[in-house]
């Protein structure tokens, strides 16, 4: 389903011009390459007529050194066809080697200019794929195409036209042979293209089955789910088995089928020499030369068909790469700059927001603002839009209706690295990356000193994580993986302090914390004095904000101190009740 | 990496398919034959071609031997035919099935490695093994095996046919050819290190790629972009220069043996063209045919020694994915509890007695740790992050073994009794929810999938979740994607239902409630009160709120359990416990 809405989304015509982009800068090699190539065919295809002569004038008439001039002939064609195939495939290497590394470049550039909506939109595992296997595919498409693009059909057609030169009657042999071995291989190719569909389908059952095992093997074992499981592994297995050999099957086909053909046209052709010959219009040694062409058609065929599957794989992945390139990348900023006004920090204007594809609104009517300085809490239960609200803050999601404002600004307006300098996030699901413990941090501020570090390290209470992996420099993990989840969130919120934003939105981040860390935490972030944005489940999260904002179903259900909402909104009361505010 | 043990054991995983295997050589043999005689016949044909000058002084041909030619042809084209089908047809079958037993086999593997060997790895890591190895496993043994006997086939019989026909020509063919075989393993052995250099290259800038583009929105939000496109630049530019060196280099194969073979091309011109002048006229003369037939001979013997190259990297190629593979399948399993009794009839008295346990050897985590419990009280765990609570769980549920001491359920050590025992007697919710991609339905039943329809639905309105579930498009036959439509906290409601069916006497629950909101987990506490009615369970929360009315609470830190007792017990001690309890309320 993302795929189609993917590739609706991009202009068909325009997905694979990135590729002529690409290639563009090595125009010298993409010329040069096919032309090498074109030599190295007309070197071979000379082949069968210095036979000839060998046949009909060296052997006919006893001259010996008219055939040791023959061979030194066809020694020196094969050198002369050695030097310009490996100018050729030097030229294609490069060629396709540098136009797959842009295409890489200009893929990773775009993945990262993304909006939020598009990476939801093409989503992180397809976004592997694309950077992997696809950019491959699209190199080997290149260097091939490079390479055969040219010999395959002058050396085809070449071979018929000396044919032609040689006998007109035998050419015409060639005429129908060949329409005929490339109705085959088209034909082999649109019978099993539906089949390597399905193969793919059943192949993604396959790995979804295998995935999932992984992901979910603590699942799986508590309930004993692993019979079922193999169960169903079996059944996708067996499926994509038989899938596959029915596309073999099919092409097992081309082979023989292309043999049988080659060498019904050899008898034919035998057969028109033996009458020509009689008519004294040709010699033998010319029927042996239009038997050696048959020959060279046959194998440059096979290597074609060859050629043609790996082209079309590569086809389909430039595609795919092009349809996400057709993406907008995020604009810097969407309205003209203006000046900023006002003591507010962050304010929200009858803001009004629909994820792309959803239904009914995330946040209708929101209007609240925040003085510079205050700590403001948002609460609500689970789906109430409480994520949706603060990404609106650093322009993640554009509002639909209404405008959010930082400083005074419409968030439009605002350059986004500048947005984001101002405001930074912890986000609910946290990461940090494979480094150490410092280039992390550094991520908030690449400039910032050892005692910026430190300090912030300090306030998000991460000594001891710093501690236990020895100090800044201590080795994180792919995906912090040698971290626990409270470790990496304390840590997110040391790089996002590292920042000395304006603005600092906690979206849950202290989920994974106990109550003592969390305390201490809230305690220290007050400290620093930058508007504090903290996004809860948990009444005693916020509780001591300047003001509160309570969310139900994308709507403000109220707005106060703690105290007032207690008062006030009934909504809040529950929540409070429900977590045992009330005892206390 | 033993390459002669993981050939041997290919050779097993192949023994079943040992008749298909010798109808493949038949019929390469066949095809092989096939090939080989219809140049023959080709040769004979074209010697025909000679023509005579009748008694009116017209040119003729006897077509008579051509057409018998014609007959021989005909026969061998339909082997020829027969053979390569045959073979092919084979051959899928064979490389298909091996394939679809391997990825059974390491699939099957998961559920029987120990947790560790899981954890410490990365999913992809371990899904390409199942998945791409085992494909280019199977495209290696196809395309190898294929091609290598064909090819081995190729050279006997041509040879045989030459030396029977000429022996001075098959002489030539048969020592200047493998000349190519010499030009292909110089440019292979430097090409070997460059491909190596390249696959470097790419796993480092796929890593930096994958973590990247995993946490896009982080990158994002901290405008992190030029920094990467500036490391990427780099990794991309390295992987350029690899990929030129390793991508021309092998691609050089293919002209040097073609040179080589137009060389040994025209020194059979050169030699048959001169005997055939030296036996002209004798009993046995050396035919323009006969010329014909070694020039497409020389092609054909030729050929198989060109792919030769190709066809041993393709091979070892398979065979470094075949010794993934087996790594993979044979690397050792839990202990297995074959014959050991299955825990029956619970009651749920859980016990630990001296337990230690750490998951790497430098970081002790518990030691010495005593807990009992009676059947049917409620436990809490408590405690700062990574104080050991998840860690209860893996010891409990025997995701892990313990490394001293030892657990007992009903007074029986659980490493005495079938771990699927032990698990049925658990009702587990964990922290992550993961449900399959399947109907919400068959999530709901995993656990017991006889249930009926009234069952489950009970269960989903005990869990709050029938709600939400009807307004799906499908209601309980929607189909749950990966990443989804529904929120944590819908997902956990159905985790928490899927619970509900099981009705184990034992619960775990850890963090259960971390994703809901606080009104819906009112309502679930007080269907989990119910279901907890009469069954041992142990919730991890950090919520103390619902941890208050537990029979005993454990109070952990730093890998020990340093005080237990009941919410009053432990709040009037004045420890670590009224610390952590007060802290909620410090703000």
């Amino acid at each position: 389903m993302k795929r189609t809405a993917l590739s609706q989304s991009a202009a068909k015509e325009r997905t694979l011009k990135y590729l002529w982009k690409c290639l563009s800068s090595y125009k010298k090699e993409a010329i040069l390459s096919p032309l090498f190539k074109l030599f190295e065919a007309c070197m071979e295809l000379v082949v069968p007529l210095v036979v000839a002569h060998i046949v009909d004038v060296g052997i006919a008439t006893g001259d010996r050194m008219y055939i040791v001039h023959g061979m030194l002939l066809l020694v020196a064609f094969g050198a002369a066809g050695l030097a310009f195939a490996l100018t050729a495939q030097y030229f294609a290497a490069k060629a396709a080697v540098g136009t797959s590394a842009s295409v890489r470049g200009m893929l990773f550039t775009k993945l990262q200019s993304l909006s939020y909506e598009d990476i939801d939109l093409v989503g992180t595992s397809q976004m592997i794929t694309l950077m992997t296997s696809d950019v491959n595919q699209v190199q080997a498409g290149v260097n091939h195409t490079l390479r055969l693009l040219l010999r395959s059909p002058i050396i085809v057609f070449g071979a018929a036209a000396m044919a032609f030169t040689v006998d007109v009657y035998a050419g015409i042999i060639f005429l129908v042979l060949i329409p005929l071995l490339a109705a085959v291989i088209v034909g082999v190719m649109a019978a099993t293209a539906p089949l390597y569909k399905k193969v793919q389908e059943k192949l993604d059952g396959v790995n979804l089955s295998v995935r999932e095992n992984l992901q979910g093997v603590r699942v799986i074992r508590a309930f004993c789910r692993e019979e079922g499981e193999l169960a169903l592994f079996d059944g996708r297995n067996d499926d994509l088995c038989a899938a596959q050999k029915r596309a073999g099957r099919i092409s097992a086909v081309t082979n023989p089928v292309t043999f049988c053909l080659v060498n019904l046209a050899v008898i034919l052709l035998v057969f028109v020499g033996g009458v020509r010959v009689s008519m004294g219009s040709l010699a033998q040694g010319d029927v042996i030369a239009l038997y050696l062409y048959i020959t060279i058609i046959l194998t440059e065929l096979i290597k074609l068909a060859n050629f043609i599957y790996i082209v079309a794989k590569a086809v389909s992945s430039a595609r795919r790469i092009g349809d996400v390139l057709a993406l907008p990348a995020e604009p810097d900023s969407y309205l003209p700059a203006e000046e900023g006004h006002g003591d507010r920090a962050v304010e929200f204007e009858d803001v009004t927001f629909t994820y792309r594809g959803g239904g009914a609104p995330a946040l209708s009517d929101i209007a609240f603002s925040v003085g510079r300085g205050e700590t403001v809490g948002i609460l609500g239960g689970t789906g109430s839009g409480k994520s949706t609200l603060v990404s609106l803050i650093p322009r993640f999601y554009r509002a639909g209706s209404g405008s959010v404002k930082v400083g005074g600004v419409d968030v439009g307006a605002i350059p986004k690295e500048t947005l984001r300098n101002i405001v930074a996030v912890v986000p609910q699901k946290t990461l940090i990356f494979q480094g150490t413990i410092r280039s992390n941090l550094l991520w908030g501020n690449g400039t910032a000193t050892e005692e910026d570090l430190l300090w912030a390290v300090g306030v998000a209470q991460a000594e001891d994580v710093v501690a236990a992996k020895g100090g800044l420099d201590g080795e994180i993990a792919q995906e912090g993986k040698n971290l626990s989840g409270g470790q990496r969130q304390r840590l997110a919120i040391a790089r996002a302090l590292v920042r000395r934003p304006e603005v600092l939105i906690l979206d849950d981040s202290f989920s994974a914390l106990d109550y003592a860390t969390d305390a201490r935490l809230r305690a220290a972030l007050r400290s620093v004095g930058c508007t504090t944005f903290i996004v809860s489940q948990r009444t005693a999260s916020v509780r001591s904000a300047d003001k509160i904002v309570v969310l139900d179903e994308g709507r403000i259900a109220g707005i106060g101190t703690h105290g007032e909402l207690l008062k006030t909104c009934g909504l809040y009361r529950e929540i409070d009740a429900s977590q045992g505010g009330g005892e206390a | 990496m033993k390459q002669p043990s993981v050939l041997k054991k290919i050779l097993i995983r192949l023994k079943p398919y040992a008749p298909w295997l010798v109808l493949t050589m038949a019929a390469a043999i066949l095809s092989v034959a096939g090939q080989i005689m219809v140049s023959y016949f080709v040769g004979k044909a074209i010697d025909c071609l000679v023509y005579s000058v009748n008694e009116a002084g017209k040119r003729v041909i006897d077509f008579g031997p051509i057409y018998r030619q014609f007959l021989f042809i005909g026969v061998c084209i339909a082997a020829a035919v027969i053979g390569q089908f045959a073979l092919s047809l084979a051959n899928n079958r064979v490389a298909y099935h091996v394939l679809a037993s391997l990825r059974r086999d390491a699939f099957k593997k998961i559920s029987s490695l120990p947790l560790s060997y899981i954890d410490t790895r990365a999913y992809g890591d371990v899904s390409s093994v199942i998945l791409s190895d085992a494909e280019q496993f199977s495209d290696g043994l196809l395309l190898g095996f294929t091609q290598l006997f064909t090819g081995f086939a190729t050279i006997i019989g041509v040879l045989i046919v030459m030396f029977v026909m000429r022996w001075e020509v098959a002489l030539v063919v048969l020592f200047v050819t493998p000349l190519s075989l010499v030009a292909a393993k110089f440019i292979a052995s430097r090409t070997y290190k460059m491909f190596r250099a390249q696959a470097e290259a790419r796993a480092e800038q796929t890593a930096f790629a994958d973590e990247m583009i995993a946490g896009l929105k982080v990158v994002k939000a901290y405008t992190h972009e030029d920094e990467n496109e500036e490391a990427f630049g780099v990794l991309n530019e390295n992987l350029r220069k690899k990929s030129l060196s390793a991508i021309f280099l092998s691609s050089t194969t293919n002209p040097v043996t073609r040179f080589v073979n137009s060389v040994v091309y025209a020194l059979v011109a050169l030699v048959g063209a001169l005997l055939a002048i030296a036996t002209a006229g004798t009993a046995a003369p050396f035919t323009a045919g006969d010329l014909t037939t070694f020039l497409s001979y020389s092609n054909q013997y030729t050929k198989p020694f060109n792919e030769i190259s190709e066809v041993i990297a393709e091979f070892q190629n398979a065979l470094a994915c075949a010794a993934r593979l087996f790594a993979l399948i044979e690397e050792p399993e839990e202990p297995s509890d074959e014959g050991l009794p299955a825990l029956g009839d619970v009651k749920g008295e859980v016990r630990a007695e001296h337990v230690d346990f750490s998951y790497s050897e430098e970081r002790p985590l518990i030691r010495d740790m005593n807990i009992d419990v009676p059947a049917g009280s409620r436990i809490a765990i408590v405690g700062p992050t990574g104080c050991g609570k998840t860690t209860l769980i893996n010891l409990l549920m025997r995701f892990y073994d313990v490394d001293g001491g030892a657990i007992f359920v009903d007074g029986q050590d659980i490493r005495t009794v079938t771990r699927r025992s032990l698990r049925e007697n658990y009702g587990m919710v964990l922290q992550e929810t993961w449900l399959k991609t399947a109907t919400v339905r068959e999530n709901l039943c995993m656990g017991n999938p006889s249930c009926s329809e009234q069952d489950m639905i009970n269960a989903a309105i005990a869990a709050h979740a029938h709600g939400f579930i009807l307004r799906l498009p499908e209601g309980y036959d929607t189909v749950l994607g990966e990443e989804g439509t529904l929120s944590e906290g819908q997902k956990q409601l159905l985790c928490i239902a899927r619970v509900m069916l099981c009705r184990p006497p034992m619960l775990i629950l850890d963090e259960a409630t971390s994703n809901i909101d606080t009104r819906t987990e009112l309502l679930v506490q007080d269907a989990f009160r119910k279901l907890m009615e009469g069954r041992t369970s142990f919730i991890v929360a950090h919520r103390l709120s619902t941890i208050k009315n537990a029979d005993l609470i454990l109070v952990m830190r730093a890998g020990n359990i340093v005080e237990h007792g009941t919410h009053e017990q432990l709040l009037s001690q004045g420890g670590f416990y009224r610390e952590l309890y007060e802290a909620q309320f410090e703000g």
